[in-house]
């Protein structure tokens, strides 16, 4: 299928929550969803039997600046051989989305390394903690307003 | 180094043949614990294998800081790896010795400006004794860090250092 075909079909099936669609013209056609929705989406992209998208290739947070995170997750079908991105905007605020752990297991750590360098909490995660930085660390270090502390643990930290 | 460290007023005859013998013995069989943290790990190994031999000089890796005499901090030391680090060094036995392998344990290599989870310098939480520059530094390089080990351990001394 592709990109405008698989927009389609996720339009016909959710309406409201398909926001946007960037397919034309880009290396990564992609739709953007609304970010309490995902887990539904992502089931049905995952089960459809003409999507089929069986491999999370990738998911990753993103600063957008002017107080806006997001999630960008990478689709990827081995049987019908297509693929395609999803992408979600969240407020810093507010930074909640649905998880997609219990759809694609990778999603697990990938939520949890999105959740230590963003601070994007990811709702019906089992276990959403720290994965790269120690447990006690301060701050989201991959946000864009982020300061390097002086000190940790009695370690100085800038050179 | 232990009960007699520095306990002889006088360096006398005996007290410096016992050194020599002593620090031979030690220069001699120097117990490396094997810490390869990153890249460095790459080379430290290459340079332990057939190649560059390090059993040569007496070194093979141990891996329990109980056991060892020099402990090779090879690679990038994170913050969260450095009370780790602290933790391993106060298990090792005295004599110990630190090398410090390649640049990122030296002062914290590339990451110098904007690493903010990494270590700058292995030494902001042991004292280390050989720098070994490079990232990552030939096997001859890190087998002259040794060298130069050795020599430090054959300088040292049973009697109390003179003040000057």
């Amino acid at each position: 299928m592709i990109p405008q075909e698989i927009s389609e079909t996720l339009k016909a099936r959710f309406g409201e929550a398909i926001l946007e669609a960037k397919l034309e013209g880009v290396l990564n056609p992609s739709i953007r969803v609304a970010p309490e929705r995902v887990q539904d989406i992502a089931l049905f992209l995952r089960d459809d039997d003409h999507l089929l998208f069986d491999v999370l290739m990738c998911l990753s947070g993103v600063d957008y600046t002017a107080g806006k995170l997001g999630v960008v997750y990478h689709l990827d079908s081995m049987k019908r051989s297509h693929k395609i991105t999803l992408k979600v905007e969240v407020t810093c605020d507010n930074p909640r989305v649905a998880s997609v752990q219990s759809v694609w297991r990778t999603a697990n750590w990938h939520e949890r390394e999105a959740y230590d360098l963003f601070g994007i909490v990811f709702d019906g995660h089992p276990d959403l903690r720290r994965i790269l930085l120690p447990d006690d660390w301060e701050g989201h270090p991959l946000r864009k307003d982020y300061r390097v502390p002086e000190f940790y643990n009695g370690m100085k930290v800038p050179y | 180094m232990g009960l007699l460290d520095q306990k002889f007023e006088n360096s006398n005859v005996i007290i410096t043949s016992l050194d020599s013998l002593l620090n031979w013995a030690r220069l001699s069989s120097v117990w490396g614990m094997q810490f390869g943290l990153a890249c460095c790990a790459i080379e430290m190994m290459a340079t332990g294998a057939s190649h560059y031999d390090l059993d040569r000089f007496g070194t093979f890796f141990r891996a329990t800081p109980r056991q060892s005499d020099v402990m090779i901090v090879s690679g990038t030391v994170t913050l969260k790896m450095a009370s780790r680090i602290k933790v391993l060094y106060d298990q090792m036995s005295e004599p110990r010795y630190v090398i410090s392998m390649g640049s990122c344990a030296t002062c914290g290599g590339p990451y110098w400006e904007h690493g903010y989870h990494v270590l700058k310098g292995v030494d902001r939480v042991i004292p280390v004794d050989v720098y070994v520059p490079g990232c990552p530094p030939r096997p001859e390089a890190l087998m002259e860090g040794l060298l130069k080990l050795q020599e430090k351990i054959r300088t040292e001394s049973l009697a109390k250092k003179k003040s000057a």
